[in-house]
């Protein structure tokens, strides 16, 4: 795979999965960029881009189609892969198109999350609340 | 007066008939009832079938998904390592034809296999039936349980508790493969072994240097996260294969008991026939001596 000598230049798309556990959203679709949020920050992924394997974030994913046009969904957390052909696996464990959140029920969800966070204690409970409020957090920002 | 004796007297010539028939009368209703029971448990078992199918086909391109990066980076252990692990994937129930007994007949070669050469090999035992097979025999190698499997339809959250549990252990294994039922068509399933790999092997592997960017804390979560894939898309695997031999194996019990049905009839009114046409042949040649 690495030392066919393909001319980078020869990849005018990448092949894109975009799974979760219910549903395939993409599989093996040509698209021209996905723009990604991950736990090192957001970068967008081209055709040709440098192998790599990152962690989501809670947060947008954008896909870029061939004809112009773009999707968003929300993820919730998964995996990116990036490989050396330019196939890339995005596998989250839950994917939902943007327009199918509510933006009240998001902030209703945020502002519970975050006065539940001054009573707790316990370590991995907090965690978890602080997962929530992070999700919640992204989903407002998405829908804004 | 005489009619009622004579009454009396055909009643207790029926009863006589039944208890004289009583053998053969108590098995066909026995068996009546568990051709009602295996009808019940194929339909119950096509209605969990036609679930599991519909969530696996997602759930299986999730699952080549996760195993990609290992099959395009062609990441192998290296020989020498010594501390395998070996997930079985069965269920808590049994009446489903061979699916527990090949996947413990898969495991215990492979035990073998490794123990010849002086690998080191535990278990993760996902089912009850799976343990009962395994314990006596390989009790020493068992390193997790897991119960209360194949009642619901497994989910993410399941297949992360086991890889929680299994990383919490503390059993540092080099490499490891999941041992499960793929389903291949309501009539047939195989067993099968998907590779897992560990986060040293991963890491060292000589591939994985051309992926970029990547440090310590990203890769573990990223094991951590591709280790739940595999297990998940294991259980939904064994699950569908395992609710569609139940179907088969319990449309052939019922298809045995009818016919046991129709033989025990047929012995049945055969015999009934017999015992009247004796009783009717000693009445009459007992009118005829009067």
């Amino acid at each position: 795979m690495l030392s066919n000598g393909h001319p980078h230049a020869a990849w005018a798309h990448c092949s894109f999965g975009l799974l979760c556990l219910l549903q395939v959203f993409f599989k093996e679709a040509n698209v021209k960029q996905i723009d990604v949020p991950t736990l090192t920050g957001a970068f967008g992924i081209l055709p040709a881009h440098v192998p790599t394997l990152q962690v989501l974030r809670p947060g947008v994913v954008t896909v870029f189609n061939d004809d112009g046009s773009s999707t968003k969904y929300f993820v919730s957390s998964g995996s990116v892969t990036v490989n050396a052909d330019s196939s890339v696996q995005l596998l989250a464990e839950e994917a939902v198109p943007l327009d199918s959140l509510d933006l009240a029920a998001a902030k209703a969800n945020l502002e519970k999350a975050q006065s539940e966070l001054g009573g707790i204690s316990d370590e991995a409970a907090r965690a978890g609340v602080l997962i929530s409020i992070e999700a919640n957090e992204a989903i407002v920002k998405a829908l804004e | 007066m005489f009619a009622r004796t004579n009454n009396c007297m055909t009643f207790l010539t029926i009863v006589f008939f039944f208890f004289f028939l009583s053998p053969v009368t108590i098995r066909l209703k026995s068996i009546k009832n568990i051709q009602k029971i295996t009808k019940s448990m194929k339909m119950v078992a096509a209605a969990k079938y036609s679930r599991a199918e519909r969530s696996l086909k997602p759930a299986r391109v999730y699952g080549t998904g996760a195993m990609a990066l290992y099959e395009k980076a062609e990441i192998k252990a290296p020989e020498d390592k010594n501390k395998h692990l070996i997930i079985g994937v069965s269920s808590d129930r049994g009446l489903c034809g061979a699916i527990h007994s090949s996947v413990s007949k898969a495991i215990k070669s492979e035990i073998a296999k490794l123990s010849g050469a002086g690998k080191e090999v535990m278990i993760v035992n996902v089912g009850d039936k799976l343990r009962g097979l395994l314990y006596r025999t390989h009790g020493k190698h068992i390193l997790i349980n897991c119960k209360e499997v194949g009642r619901k339809p497994p989910t993410f959250t399941d297949a992360s508790v086991i890889a929680t549990e299994l990383l919490d252990s503390g059993y540092e294994f080099d490499q490891g493969s999941i041992v499960y039922n793929r389903f291949r068509s309501v009539i047939s399933y195989k067993t099968d072994a998907k590779p897992l790999f560990s986060l040293d092997t991963v890491a060292s592997s000589e591939n994985m240097g051309i992926y970029d960017d990547i440090d310590a804390d990203v890769l573990r979560n990223y094991q951590e996260f591709a280790l739940v894939n595999i297990i998940y898309f294991g259980l939904k695997e064994s699950t569908t294969s395992e609710q569609s031999a139940r179907m088969t194996a319990m449309d052939s019990a019922s298809k045995n008991a009818s016919e046991m049905i129709d033989k025990l009839t047929l012995t049945f009114n055969r015999t009934r026939q017999a015992v009247i046409t004796k009783e009717l042949i000693e009445i009459i040649s007992g009118a005829a001596a009067l």
